[in-house]
């Protein structure tokens, strides 16, 4: 295996809880919550990981703390030989990681046509175009739309049209990288499945790294080559993609799968009910933090906390008492 | 053809309400612009054989006390009336604009401390401020600009500030930074089109305000210099002289009333053409 592009170790994002005067007042360690806590990671050049999770679990802020859109209280972040945690220089490191927004219309300035959007980018990085009609005609093609949507404006289009002028527009520099948040939200199922089919063929074509936040399951098998599960601004199991549908080892993951409506009403299946609410980030239960909703979990879950480990179905999880294979279909 | 009808000067025309203030406004400025040329007579020019002159041939809307055509009085007011307003608008938008964006953008002590600015400026009452200010300064134009000014620059402020704010954290915002984005960049080329809009309804809706200050401190006495032909001094002296002829105040009165229902149906028109949402805060 090759380096890995990206590299994150013990990634912790704070958010203060409390503002202005009152922070005063307030114990040191209750004026912020962690909505990402120590969260690592390695994603390899090449390869499409898919982060899911439900709302709330941190997706988007760790998309977002990659990115520098959102500060970094803790751990080290490194990209293409830069070090993302040492105040880089944001502009060069955007050049070469693109991010694509859960809102397809509301990402694009209002008031730009499309083939102002789409050039955008090399305005940015002061990138001379020979011809500027033209690259954006070839960008605006790859991303299957026609010449006749040049002079548009966002909101003479549709979620799918306006997903693909993001496609394109984060394509347009020719990325290392591409964080795409909920590529996916908003679209009709025929839409997810021409934007995801689009992705596919980009990625493969320009040997695109992605990392793709969403908590649409059907799309992963279609799209991902890893999975990594987030809970609590955590990560609880990491590994590819089939091992995670077909036998995951943390309860939370098999909770998480098996949630997910089935197309084949003939298929049998097992329903894993949680119980109780995610918790809130300032109340984060002692042990592992998943303890008081798994239906697994036993007396010492309450007293130690759960490090990402090697997990006998392949992959990494953090559990005492990861589930195996067999129990799944016992 | 298709394009034109849909571009914002083609929904203006369409909007009958939008037309009927346009052709008033034309009208205003072609008169305010053409005075000298069309005047019928000098409007500084007394005729004492002439006072108090009922509308006729040689003096369209009659003449005052001292025998000037009310007329072409009216018109070089109309001119004082359209440069107060323009020049007192501009002033206080850019004023607005400047320092609601820095609230907008600006660390929350600083958006604190603006807020509470324009909020103290706005509860002050124009005409006791105009009343003090007058007290202060010599009379003339500079005085009404820089009364209508302190008064009016708040709200633009306020606009500009809450565009600002709900902007900067807008996805597409975000987006731009994600890209690489300049601050510079952010400003001009995405936060201050989305801007324009609000402000622009907002200045076109404070014309005819302005323009009513302009007369109403005139017609206090504390607005232009005594025998300048400013549409509320025409008031004051067709008050004054009630009893010897209606006629200068209701010539007064009608470029007054045509000005202001003119700017104010083209306000309401853009602001419905322009920003449909804004339609229930006034």
């Amino acid at each position: 295996m090759t380096a890995p592009l990206l590299t994150l170790r013990d990634v912790v994002v704070e958010f203060p809880a409390v503002r202005g005067l009152k922070a005063l007042t307030t114990a040191p360690e209750k004026r912020n919550v962690r909505a990402l806590d120590g969260v690592s990671l390695d994603v390899a050049s090449g390869e499409t990981l898919a982060i899911v999770g439900e709302s709330g679990s941190g997706k988007t802020t760790l998309a977002r703390a990659i990115n520098g859109l959102v500060p970094l209280a803790g751990g080290t972040v490194h990209f293409d030989g830069m070090a993302l945690h040492e105040g880089p220089d944001w502009h060069a490191v955007r050049r070469r990681m693109a991010m694509m927004f859960q809102d397809p219309v509301g990402s694009l300035s209002p008031r730009k046509t499309v083939r102002d959007l789409i050039l955008e980018p090399f305005a940015i990085h002061g990138i001379a175009l020979k011809n500027r009609r033209g690259k954006a005609l070839d960008l605006l093609a790859d991303a299957g739309l026609g010449p006749d949507f040049l002079h548009r404006y966002p909101h003479q289009l549709s979620g799918g049209q306006a997903r693909r002028v993001g496609v394109a527009r984060a394509l347009a520099l020719t990325p290392a990288l591409v964080l795409a948040d909920e590529p996916t939200a908003g679209l009709d199922v025929s839409v997810q499945g021409e934007i995801l089919n689009l992705m596919n063929r980009i990625k493969s074509g320009h040997g695109l790294t992605t990392l793709i936040i969403t908590h649409n399951l059907n799309i992963l098998r279609h799209i991902a080559d890893r999975i990594a599960v987030m809970y609590l601004g955590r990560i609880v199991e990491v590994g590819p993609v089939e091992r995670l549908l077909t036998a995951p080892a943390h309860p939370y993951t098999r909770a998480l799968m098996a949630a997910n409506p089935e197309p084949d009403p003939t298929a049998r299946r097992e329903r894993i009910v949680l119980k109780g609410e995610t918790p809130a980030l300032n109340a984060r239960p002692p042990g592992c933090e998943f303890h008081p909703r798994c239906p697994v979990a036993r007396a010492d879950c309450a007293a130690r906390v759960p490090q990402l480990e090697p997990s006998e179905t392949g992959g990494r999880v953090a559990c005492h008492y990861p589930l195996s294979r067999e129990s799944l279909h016992a | 053809m298709s394009a034109f009808r849909h571009s914002l000067l083609g929904r203006l025309l369409a909007d009958p309400m939008a037309l009927f203030a346009m052709v008033i406004i034309a009208a205003l400025v072609i008169m305010a612009l053409l005075a000298d040329v069309i005047a019928p007579h000098d409007p500084g020019a007394m005729n004492l054989a002439d006072r108090f002159a009922p509308p006729s041939a040689t003096y369209w809307m009659g003449t005052d006390n001292l025998g000037r055509d009310t007329f072409s009085r009216l018109l070089q007011g109309g001119r004082i009336a359209l440069y107060v307003a323009l020049t007192a608008v501009t002033i206080s938008g850019l004023i607005g604009l400047v320092l609601g964006m820095l609230a907008g953008f600006g660390p929350r002590w600083l958006d604190n401390a603006l807020l509470f600015f324009f909020d103290a400026l706005r509860a002050y009452p124009t005409i006791i401020l105009a009343l003090a200010l007058a007290a202060l300064m010599p009379r003339g134009l500079s005085t009404v600009i820089i009364v209508v000014v302190i008064t009016s620059f708040a709200e633009y402020g306020r606009v500009v500030r809450t565009q600002t704010l709900s902007l900067k954290n807008s996805e597409f915002i975000l987006a731009e930074r994600a890209m690489g984005a300049s601050f510079g960049r952010i400003v001009f080329h995405h936060i201050l089109p989305n801007v324009l809009g609000p402000f622009f309804i907002l200045a076109a809706m404070n014309l005819p305000v302005v323009i009513t200050i302009e007369a109403g401190m005139s017609f206090l006495g504390i607005g232009v210099p005594p025998g300048t032909p400013s549409w509320g001094a025409t008031l004051k002296d067709g008050f004054d002289y009630i009893r010897n002829t209606p006629w200068i105040l209701l010539s007064g009165g009608l470029p007054l009333i045509l000005a202001t229902l003119g700017f104010t149906f083209l306000g309401e028109a853009l602001r419905d053409q322009l920003d449909p949402r804004l339609r229930k805060t006034r």
